[in-house]
């Protein structure tokens, strides 16, 4: 066969275009799963938490978290009258094993389960130099471990303490709001295990989800608003000595 | 109109650069992964292989497929709203293969890890001292797990 350049300078953009598509593969595996109709965020209910430690031992238990190591975790605060301000904080093994029984009533103590809160504009992905640790179009902040180089600006950069380098892998690692599981129609691991109904996975673009009534009807906080990182962890009747 | 002279040079040079180009694409496109910008300044592929790891938590849904008697049972009671596998733990292995047997629980740990009493915990909250209520008795002795409604003069 005998191609004139004419021929040539017309074959060469057109298999350039093809070899593209060919390298480029399917965009979706997972077809009932559509990432543009969903806004995933989570409510925790102060008032509903009881300490018991479920949560942390299903997202050990789900997500393979190494000892010492935490995706979520219990605070156990302990305010006094005299001391507003500084407030008493324990996370015994990040309250995996419960908490101490606390005898005397001075003061008041609740519970403040903590996690990755999925900012919209989150500092941890900002930082990162090669493009690893992202926020999906379906609003779950991410860790690429095969691209991730273990640099940590991102453990330093989230200002909720939630990332880790992981001990064997030597990469990022932090809550993935159970991606696996909400793209298969569940819910997380800790919501799942917890038994109050303390942890409710919400998702923001659906209309019929009960957050929006919640959202107006509640007093619901975020931590740290002042530092604008868009958080999609509501916390339900959050006191204000909670940093 | 004077004409460029000695231009030989000029080509040769646009050459090399042109080539420089090719090779820096050429490089480039071998280096980035191919879904790269697919969805963001990240790899697109990154979100489909987490999405792929498996679940342990089979979930409530899929134990009530075949345990609908305690689902209807646990209905009834005070823990209507307390999943499966809350206390039962991660279960997703059983409910592929019901073969795998899942562990025995040990009330008199389990119960306690939600009720036992302490000043933390919100007041509402149904606690007991766990010494004092029972004895070292174990706690179904008198209390249905699945559905722990409290009748008058019963258990208490």
């Amino acid at each position: 066969m005998k191609i004139t350049r004419r021929q040539m300078l017309v074959l060469l953009p057109a298999a350039a275009v093809a070899w593209e598509s060919l390298l480029a593969g399917t965009p979706e595996s997972s077809p009932n799963y559509k990432m543009t109709e969903h806004w995933w965020g989570m409510l925790i209910d102060i008032p509903k938490c009881i300490g018991c430690g479920n949560c942390v031992r299903a997202c050990q238990a789900e997500n393979d978290v190494p000892d010492g190591y935490f995706r979520t975790w219990i605070e156990r605060y302990h305010v006094t009258d005299s001391n507003l301000e500084n407030p008493e904080v324990i996370s015994p093994d990040g309250g995996k094993l419960g908490f101490p029984v606390a005898k005397e009533d001075s003061g008041k103590y609740f519970f403040v389960p903590k996690m990755c809160n999925h900012c919209a504009d989150s500092p941890c992905t900002q930082v990162c130099p090669v493009g690893a640790t992202f926020i999906g179009p379906d609003g779950v902040v991410l860790v690429d471990q095969k691209y991730c180089l273990g640099c940590a600006y991102c453990v330093q950069a989230c200002p909720y303490g939630c990332r880790y380098i992981h001990p064997t892998k030597k990469v990022a690692d932090k809550c993935t709001l159970c991606y696996h599981r909400i793209t298969k129609g569940l819910t997380t691991a800790c919501c799942e295990a917890c038994p109050t109904g303390a942890r409710q996975l919400v998702d923001l673009k659906n209309p019929n989800d009960p957050i929006h009534a919640f959202l107006k009807t509640h007093a619901v906080q975020v931590l740290k608003p002042q530092m604008a990182t868009g958080a999609k962890a509501f916390y339900n009747e959050l006191d204000g000595s909670v940093r | 109109m004077p004409k460029f002279r000695d231009t030989g040079h000029l080509f040769r040079f646009t050459g090399i650069f042109v080539a420089a180009i090719l090779i820096f694409l050429a490089i480039r496109g071998w280096l980035v992964p191919h879904t790269f910008g697919q969805y963001g300044h990240y790899r697109g592929a990154a979100l489909t292989e987490i999405a792929a790891k498996p679940v342990h938590f089979a979930g409530h849904q899929t134990c009530e497929t075949c345990h609908a008697d305690i689902a209807d049972k646990k209905r009834t009671g005070k823990h209507a709203s307390v999943n499966c596998e809350a206390c039962h733990g991660p279960l997703a292995a059983h409910a592929d293969d019901p073969s795998v047997e899942p562990a025995k629980l040990d009330t008199g740990v389990l119960c306690a890890q939600c009720h036992e009493a302490s000043a933390a915990k919100p007041k509402k909250f149904p606690q007991v001292d766990t010494a004092s209520h029972s004895n070292g008795v174990s706690c179904e002795t008198c209390h249905q797990p699945h559905s722990p409604t409290i009748e008058a003069g019963g258990a208490q």
